[in-house]
């Protein structure tokens, strides 16, 4: 808010003097909260990027060297390095999309004045409000062989031959796994695209209609762009945030069946809590944040180039 | 008014929604009925959508026999203490950083997006290497701590977001009036501040209440567990017959964060806590 603007007490000398005291005051203020973000937060990010370069390993009093690149030539010859990638990016790249699309449907459809819209906001946000643990459970329960839901309504509607084993059989594995993380996010995006739209002036579609434009029309030429910072906000996030995901997959899956849901931080976690290579673990967790930052840089350089023509 | 949709293209939207809440909803629904079976229905070879005897038992062998009671006191423990620090830490932090003009705001923010970016693996070693040497590995404490660092730069943006909404003015009559900065503080800002201190403490607390990673790596005694950690064991241990006080767990574990979404639900999709957020 403006408020600062309308102070109408003059700054005197007095106040001047006060302020600087201020100043000293201001620093005392912000160390409890700095002193921890720095001890905690950065400071073990800044060592954990340099234990990538290290043989650093699980166990007390073991001595640590700087091995360079070592790890990253390790890497490049681990199969299931470049397994958990190729899953990783096809989970991140599915569940995002998906996520998206799907999530910018349901808020169109929650921005329009339906009947049942209630029922509709309130269930959107449920998923959002669980644990991600919880949410993995939650659909161990659905894919159930036995006892799930998926395949007792197969059976009902007559597709029998279609039930599965559908977190342990290779082929579904994966996609029924993405459909799990799709779900758990669709209610964040909804809510962020749903204020995007709520921005969109009114005014603007009152206008194209007026000038004929079909609702398809105004929905390319008049919502899409104006929205376009939010998607481009939300998307990215998303992205990091499924990139980086651990929990959900973690209580369905474990990362098999042989290695086909295995998401880079399960892999790291492994390689790090399992088998106490922590060196490589981190190594694995350097490469996760470059890749990162190269893919967004590429599809932030696009879009706003997109944005600017 | 604008494009008045055609009959079809409203039986669309219809069907679209409903499919939505299909989507959303059936898996909901079909936790609340695991939790609520006997387990001769959970056997059973063609499950029901609603149990046939509902019955509330898996609620009590889900705290009995798995000790999800003692989980959930953990959980309770942890995030209580995680939301209080956290606001403790957070509120003079938050003040300067709202009343005063400095780089260090714009730093602390942009940590808040930059720190989204790098997997936990990365922080996980350290972490855990810095608490084991200072004796808080697989500890409560240990676990606090972190909570409330990984909390307080989200809880300063959305802090020092409530401080700037209460008028200068307000703080400037009462020095006129000759109030000491610290009667100020207390008599003036703190009242004012209540609603972004309660959002600030429940954010903190659902964060710490629904965290898995750093609770499974950090927490080895299983007595010590929070609630996240001792369902996913309990996963591990399932039969046909267990998943009903597993459903019942996930379901009380729910709890805490619903309620609160419950809530914060009309102001979330009506978009009045953006101004709490952006600041």
């Amino acid at each position: 808010m403006s408020t600062a603007t309308v102070t109408a007490v003059p700054a005197t000398t007095d106040r001047r003097a006060r302020q600087r005291s201020d100043r000293t005051g201001m620093y005392l203020l912000l160390l409890p909260s700095l002193l921890p973000i720095a001890l905690l937060s950065v400071f073990p990010l800044l060592r954990g990027i340099y234990l990538g370069f290290t043989d650093a390993r699980a166990g007390r009093n073991v001595e640590v060297s700087f091995t360079g690149l070592a790890n990253y030539r390790e890497l490049l010859g681990d199969d299931l390095f470049w397994n958990s990638f190729k899953v990783g990016l096809l989970w991140a790249f599915s569940v995002t999309i998906l996520q998206f699309l799907l999530a910018l449907g349901l808020a169109l459809l929650l921005n329009e004045r339906l009947r049942f819209r209630g029922v509709a906001r309130v269930l959107s946000v449920v998923p959002w409000a669980m644990p991600p643990v919880v949410v993995g459970i939650l659909w161990k329960l659905v894919y159930h062989p036995d006892a799930g839901l998926l395949n007792e309504v197969l059976y009902r509607i007559g597709a029998d031959g279609m039930r599965h084993t559908w977190l342990g059989d290779f082929s579904t594995a994966l996609p029924a796994v993405i459909i799990v993380g799709v779900w758990a996010g669709l209610p964040q995006t909804t809510v962020v695209l749903l204020a995007g739209l709520q921005g969109v002036p009114r005014e603007l579609h009152e206008a194209a209609a007026v000038d004929g434009a079909g609702s398809w029309q105004r929905f390319r030429s008049v919502t899409l762009p104006a929205l376009t910072p939010v998607v481009i906000a939300i998307t990215s996030l998303d992205f990091i945030w499924n990139f980086n995901s651990f929990g959900l997959v973690y209580v369905l899956t474990a990362g098999g069946p042989g290695g086909k849901t295995m998401l880079p931080m399960l892999f790291a976690y492994e390689e790090a809590f399992r088998y106490g290579n922590y060196g490589y673990a981190a190594a694995l967790g350097n490469v996760m944040v470059i890749l990162i930052v190269a893919l967004l840089a590429l599809y932030l350089r696009r879009r706003l180039r997109e944005a600017n023509t | 008014m604008i494009g008045r949709p055609t009959r079809t293209g409203q039986a669309l939207r219809y069907a679209a929604l409903a499919a939505y809440v299909i989507f959303l909803g059936f898996p909901l629904v079909w936790l609340l009925s695991t939790a609520f079976k006997p387990p001769r229905e959970l056997v059973a070879l063609h499950p029901t959508l609603v149990p046939v005897h509902p019955t509330v038992q898996n609620f009590v062998q889900a705290f009995t026999e798995q000790d999800l009671g003692r989980a959930a006191l953990n959980s309770l423990q942890v995030s209580l203490a995680s939301a209080v620090l956290t606001v403790l830490v957070a509120l003079p932090a938050s003040y300067a950083l709202a009343r005063f003009r400095t780089r260090l705001g714009t730093v602390a923010l942009g940590w808040v997006l930059l720190s989204q970016l790098f997997p936990f693996v990365l922080l996980i070693i350290p972490i855990f290497l810095v608490l084991r040497e200072i004796g808080l590995a697989n500890t409560h404490a240990g676990l606090v701590l972190i909570y409330v660092v990984w909390a307080l730069p989200f809880a300063l943006w959305m802090l020092q977001g409530f401080v700037r909404n209460i008028p200068r003015e307000l703080e400037e009559a009462a020095s006129v009036d000759g109030a000491t900065r610290l009667q100020i503080l207390r008599r003036v800002v703190l009242p004012l501040l209540a609603p972004g201190v309660v959002a600030t403490a429940v954010f903190a607390f659902i964060s710490a209440w629904n965290e898995f990673f750093f609770a499974l790596v950090l927490i080895k005694t299983p007595d010590l567990a929070t609630l996240p950690v001792a369902l996913a064991r309990f996963v591990g241990i399932e039969g046909t017959a267990r998943l009903g006080p597993l459903a019942a767990g996930s379901l009380l574990a729910t709890l805490p964060s619903l309620i609160f979404f419950a809530v914060m639900q009309r102001r979330l999709s009506s978009g009045s806590l953006a101004g709490a957020v952006k600041g």
